[in-house]
């Protein structure tokens, strides 16, 4: 079982590497759409805007390969703009004119700029930077073993829209998704740093690798179950 | 609940082995300052960046000389999250700008120094050079424009306390955090624990630095963070 993690050419993906690693998973970076498409598992970390992110996704065909992964079940975990690159759209460096460029659309909605001011008017420092606690009242996998209130490290001026999809809140100027998950599938993204996390992060990176394995055990066992028609007809 | 940043910093001797004591003393981040003092060193801060991305599991800032954006290109490949421009800045405005659209608002922190004005309590200018060269700007206009142009943090030093032992500035610390809306980390002349929080309460700082407190061994990060929190401060602990 190996992660694959998406390289989109826009930095430095060394500690999301070093975190997996770290948390015992075999990991190879890629930025081919081929080694994508047949990957265990699929992490999209977060460097760079979105439109120039998608727009280098689009480029080297990784959009499609990512979207055939999830859809054959590869688990997948997104992280800060990676996260926002799972909605369907995004205005962050998006043209003046035309249509915004688009994202994986795992999750409806569109990515936008962080309110620098709450519901009161008072003001708020966007760059949201620093730690900050993640918030959450169902039990979650991807949680496992961190509690509710643990900090995380955030470094982002766009968040996602509340949906469906939410599992975990963090408050700053708005209250915003800071995990989410497709209902019922191993599909996640997180706002927040788990690399630069500290312990609590790289026990999330853990649980994600766990996940990963648990889904790649159920699958290999659904192929054997398909290897042998015959039998499965007795 | 909004954790409020502390930061630690080296400036000589073995960075990396610091950095890892301070991460696990649960610092939120560290900033590597004038490491290379000269173009020849460069590769040496591009080794570090790449070493400290490998030890530590924090966010961490590298600053010194950086003159182009080919210079900060090499040190984010290296794996810095962040890096700090001063002087090259200030000389070239423009840097600001294309370095955040290269690599992001939350990758470049402008880092000023200050010191006040005698005779104008309310008036504090940008020195360079590491604080030898008054450049006559005000300190406050030039925190406004390095915001405009991209800048995702400022690291506000006080010349006139650093090394004092007797508290951040809070006044041009306060000035300078109500005149930009990015976060504004205050620095310099740090001495006791109460220091801390005054900078966090009466500076309106969004995070906190000292260094030497730590590297002599004076303070913990683990002791402020609960003089922090026991002054209400929210921190990670």
């Amino acid at each position: 079982m190996s992660i694959v993690i998406v390289d989109y050419h826009k930095g430095n993906l060394l500690s999301v590497e070093r975190g997996l690693v770290g948390a015992g998973a075999d990991v190879v970076v890629t930025d081919k759409a081929d080694v994508i498409r047949a990957a265990d598992a699929v992490v999209l970390p977060g460097v760079g805007a979105f439109a120039d992110a998608a727009a280098s996704m689009e480029e080297m065909g990784q959009m499609e390969a990512v979207r055939a992964a999830v859809a054959g079940g590869a688990p997948f975990l997104g992280i800060c703009l990676g996260m926002h690159l799972m909605f369907e759209a995004g205005t962050e460096h998006a043209p003046a004119d035309g249509p915004l460029p688009r994202g994986l659309g795992f999750i409806e909605g569109v990515v936008d700029a962080m309110p620098r001011t709450d519901a009161a008017g008072l003001a708020y420092k966007v760059p949201h930077v620093g730690w900050n606690s993640v918030e959450f009242s169902e039990p979650n996998s991807l949680f496992d073993g961190i509690a509710p209130g643990e900090f995380f490290y955030f470094t982002h001026s766009f968040v996602a829209p509340p949906s469906v999809a939410t599992i975990a809140e963090t408050v700053h100027s708005v209250t915003f998704p800071c995990a989410v998950q497709v209902p019922g599938r191993p599909v996640f993204g997180v706002q927040f740093h788990p690399e630069k996390s500290s312990d609590a992060g790289a026990r999330l990176l853990a649980n994600f690798a766990t996940i990963a394995r648990a889904a790649r055990a159920g699958s290999a066992h659904a192929d054997k179950v398909a290897e042998n028609p015959v039998a499965s007809k007795e | 609940m909004k954790g409020v940043n502390f930061v630690g910093l080296r400036d000589a001797g073995d960075p990396i082995e610091l950095a890892r004591a301070y991460d696990e003393q649960k610092a939120d981040e560290v900033i590597f300052l004038d490491i290379t003092a000269t173009s020849d060193d460069r590769a040496t801060t591009v080794e570090l960046a790449s070493h400290a991305s490998a030890e530590l599991h924090l966010p961490y800032c590298v600053g010194g000389g950086f003159r182009s954006v080919a210079d900060i290109r090499k040190m984010i490949a290296a794996g810095a999250d962040k890096v700090s421009v001063n002087s090259a800045a200030v000389a070239n405005p423009q840097l600001i700008t294309d370095a955040a659209r290269a690599f992001g608002t939350q990758a470049i922190l402008c880092a000023i120094d200050a010191k006040a004005v005698p005779g104008n309590p309310n008036k504090w200018e940008v020195y360079v050079a590491g604080g030898r060269k008054n450049t006559h700007i005000d300190a406050i206009e030039w925190a406004r424009e390095a915001t405009r142009r991209g800048a995702g943090e400022i690291l506000l030093t006080s010349m006139d306390r650093d090394g004092s032992r007797d508290g951040f500035d809070c006044h041009l610390t306060r000035s300078v955090a109500r005149a930009v809306d990015i976060p504004v980390i205050a620095s310099g002349g740090v001495g006791k624990l109460e220091h801390f929080a005054e900078g966090i309460i009466e500076g309106e700082a969004d995070a906190v630095l000292a260094a030497s407190v730590f590297h002599f061994g004076e303070l913990t990060v683990r002791q402020v963070k609960e003089s922090m929190r026991a002054a209400g401060i929210p921190v990670r602990l």
